[in-house]
């Protein structure tokens, strides 16, 4: 975007441009807690570190009202069908957060009871460590996001990139 | 009430029902007969000396790889407490492999409807005459009990689709006078 | 509950609605004119993952039946497979909003098991992180609560206080929520230096955030129709669903464990046990207000005589060597390797320890065959019997009050389920 001159009150751009940078800072997130990482999703909300910040304040517990999926806290195989169901629910464009590592890999809880990672269920765009997350890490997530949807075909940026570890088994 | 005194007390109660007694930690555990278990609990709980009226927990044990044990496999424990009187002691019974079923005691205690289902649940065990033996924390098209021993900790299992709970709400309407 | 209403007709309003509600008396109920709605498993006002059945007639709610298991998530199978050390994490995810409470109650059943002395430090620290942690549940449950009702407000001053405290734990042990800040023996490590000046000043936010929220809420008449005379239990029903805690004194049953069964010392501190005298919401949300202020005043006793010395035990069944020692002599290598190789591994035996923790009286049964993993731990959560009554308490009710009720009867996930 730029601006023409100031005798011609217009600007020029694209349009997915445009829509891309309107649905980046309105992101209306939908938090499937259920667990501990809930509760430090409430602490994000609160005022001290505020996703207000970043556009992305306004709660819906419809999924059909939202567009940023935030999965929070275990998923177990009860449940599974329940967060299946809503993510099938929320209208198209629509995106995913896996919160703390129990959603993103099933964490310390390898059991007969836990889905090791709600990706074997719905895609998920950004993937948050920590048992649970320190609330900057949620704002990060939020920021990595808005990056992946104003550039929706480009890579991460150079700050994102972390090398692969190499393991030597 | 000291534990002895309890002890005693339950012995002159119901005196065919009481196979042995331990101190665990300080506590009082009385091993009962598996199928007097419910009389004995309705006596400890009427009787005015004794009075345990709050049920803490129903805690279910496998004791098939336990160290030494000769056991019936299956351990029902009941902790008991008295508000009144602030003393507390265990109830054990012990049930088979073949027949894991012990008498219920979801009439006696509100609490115990969900703790017998989540021993039934976990464990396998069958509390008779109760009113709703169903699966309470894993899903309803769970196979096995996962607390068991020989059950692998991470068999996982797949739910396909959440219960609609209406054969519950239907007993419930029953029973309020719906029709 | 809005006295005199039947749960089976409809609503008296102040409009000529009489002359239905007598049609509806005469006949039979049907179950075709239910309405059947569920609350949760994913709703807002169920904290995560609880689901409610509910049978609507209008906007009363004639039968409920509830279903839990949402969140099991094998804390009991998981810690047959891991040592007694390695439980403590998991513990911490039971009720993750008084994370070191949980800790507490495993350590103390552990630590009786093998007859360990924890040394005063470690003990009177134990208690000043367990009421931190105390009137975080409290503030967490009522700002929660309120939120549900509808005062939005209250749910930000009540967090505002509460990050003081997390940074408070925080510079203890590294973590907000989950802290695992204590180790079978004593701590993980000492507290910090300006400790009890932070906790001090964090004690008088406490007052202030508290003071806030009462004045907002304690003369607002919305408030107090929504949650005055609603879902009210006696104390007798309370007992005989097994309810401790503040849900249960609520009910005017005094029954807390640090006054029935002292232990760390509760019984050379003074504080008063309040109680409720009904039992309904509004109860059981003040409730927490007053316990959050006696636990200040436990907390402000336990600084003053906070004694010196180590926060770890000596015994060298549970407590690693010093470094010097580890790496300076073949014991101490010895005891290093034995602690972390085979673990700690108490006598076969069964107990049954508990706490009063948050939301009541958490009780761990511990079952060892002498190795160094726990044979079988069943854990006792408060919220399981709290929400073992809720189908009954909710019957009756409008669907809105269910939603007040839910809140006030405080259940996490977590703990629940498992």
């Amino acid at each position: 975007m730029g601006m023409t001159g100031e005798t011609f009150p217009a600007i020029t751009t694209r349009k997915d441009a445009v829509v891309a940078w309107g649905q980046k800072n309105s992101l209306w997130p939908m938090p499937f807690g259920t667990a501990c990482c809930a509760i430090e999703f409430m602490g994000v909300a609160a005022s001290v570190f505020d996703i207000a910040r970043f556009g992305a304040e306004l709660v819906r517990f419809s999924p059909r009202q939202s567009d940023l999926l935030l999965v929070a806290g275990t998923v177990t195989f009860k449940q599974a069908p329940i967060l299946k169901q809503i993510y099938e629910q929320m209208c198209e464009p629509k995106w995913v957060i896996s919160m703390g590592v129990c959603a993103s890999s099933g964490g310390f809880y390898n059991n007969y009871c836990t889905v090791q990672g709600i990706d074997q269920i719905i895609p998920v765009d950004v993937y948050i460590s920590g048992c649970p997350p320190r609330p900057e890490a949620i704002l990060q997530a939020v920021l990595k996001l808005q990056h992946k949807i104003e550039n929706p075909n480009t890579t991460p940026p150079a700050q994102f990139k972390v090398k692969e570890p190499t393991f030597d088994y | 009430m000291d534990q002895q005194a309890i002890l005693e007390k339950l012995k002159t109660l119901l005196p065919e029902a009481i196979k042995g007694s331990a101190d665990r930690y300080g506590q009082l555990e009385v091993q009962v007969e598996r199928l007097k278990i419910a009389e004995v609990v309705k006596a400890l709980r009427d009787d005015p000396e004794v009075g345990f009226n709050l049920l803490i927990d129903i805690v279910s044990v496998d004791y098939s790889n336990y160290p030494g044990w000769t056991g019936d496999r299956f351990g029902v424990i009941y902790h008991l407490k008295s508000l009144g009187l602030g003393h507390r002691a265990w109830l054990k019974v012990t049930t088979p492999e073949e027949e894991p079923s012990v008498p219920t005691i979801s009439h006696l205690y509100g609490n115990a409807d969900w703790l017998e289902r989540e021993a039934f649940d976990q464990m396998g065990i069958r509390f008779a005459h109760h009113p709703n033996l169903k699966r309470i924390l894993n899903h309803h098209e769970f196979v096995g009990h996962p607390l068991r021993k020989d059950y692998p900790i991470t068999r996982r299992q797949w739910l396909s689709a959440n219960e609609s709970l209406m054969d519950e709400m239907n007993a419930r309407l029953n029973k309020k006078g719906y029709v | 509950m809005i006295a005199g209403i039947d749960p089976h007709t409809l609503l008296p309003t102040a409009k000529g609605e009489s002359s239905s509600q007598g049609l509806n008396a005469a006949q039979p109920k049907e179950k075709k004119d239910l309405v059947f709605v569920n609350i949760g498993p994913s709703h807002p006002a169920t904290h995560g993952t609880l689901r409610a059945l509910c049978a609507l007639d209008g906007e009363t709610i004639v039968a409920a039946v509830t279903e839990i298991g949402y969140l099991h998530r094998g804390f009991e199978k998981d810690t047959e497979v891991h040592t007694f050390q390695q439980c403590i994490p998991y513990t911490d995810r039971l009720n993750y909003v008084s994370a070191i409470m949980n800790n507490v109650g495993f350590c103390k059943a552990v630590e009786r098991m093998l007859a360990i002395q924890v040394p005063e430090r470690a003990l009177y620290i134990r208690v000043i992180t367990c009421e931190l942690n105390r009137i975080i549940d409290h503030l967490v449950c009522a700002g929660a609560n309120l939120v549900d009702i509808g005062a939005l407000t209250n749910f930000w001053y009540s967090f505002n206080v509460r990050e003081k405290v997390y940074n408070i734990l925080e510079k203890l042990c590294g973590a907000r929520l989950t802290s695992s800040y204590m180790r079978i023996g004593g701590l993980s490590r000492d507290v910090y230096p300006a400790f009890e000046d932070e906790v001090i000043a964090v004690l008088k936010e406490i007052r202030k955030g508290v003071q806030d929220v009462k004045k907002l809420i304690s003369t607002n008449r919305i408030f107090l129709d929504r949650a005055r005379d609603i879902c009210v239990i006696s104390g007798e029903k309370a007992i005989q669903y097994g309810w401790t805690g503040p849900t249960l004194r609520a009910s005017g049953v005094e029954y807390d464990l640090r006054r029935a069964e002292p232990y760390y010392h509760y019984e050379d501190f003074k504080f008063d046990v309040p109680i409720g005298t009904i039992g309904d919401v509004y109860d059981r949300i003040f409730i927490r207000f007053y316990e959050i202020d006696e636990s200040i005043h436990i907390i402000e006793q336990a600084l003053r005589k906070l004694p010196g010395g180590p926060v770890m035990t000596d015994d060298k069944r549970v407590a690693l060597p010093p470094k010097q020692q580890t790496y300076g002599n073949i014991e101490g290598l010895m005891n290093h390797f034995k602690i972390i190789m085979h673990g700690i591994c108490p006598e076969p035996g069964e107990i049954y320890d508990a706490t009063e923790a948050a939301n009541g009286e958490l009780g761990f049964t511990i079952v060892s065959d002498g190795s160094k993993n726990p044979y079988r731990i069943k854990c006792r959560p408060p919220c399981f019997m709290n929400f073992a009554a809720y189908h009954e308490m909710i019957e009756g009710v409008i669907i809105a009050d269910a939603v007040a009720n839910l809140g006030s009867i405080n259940i996490i996930a977590g703990e629940l389920d498992r």
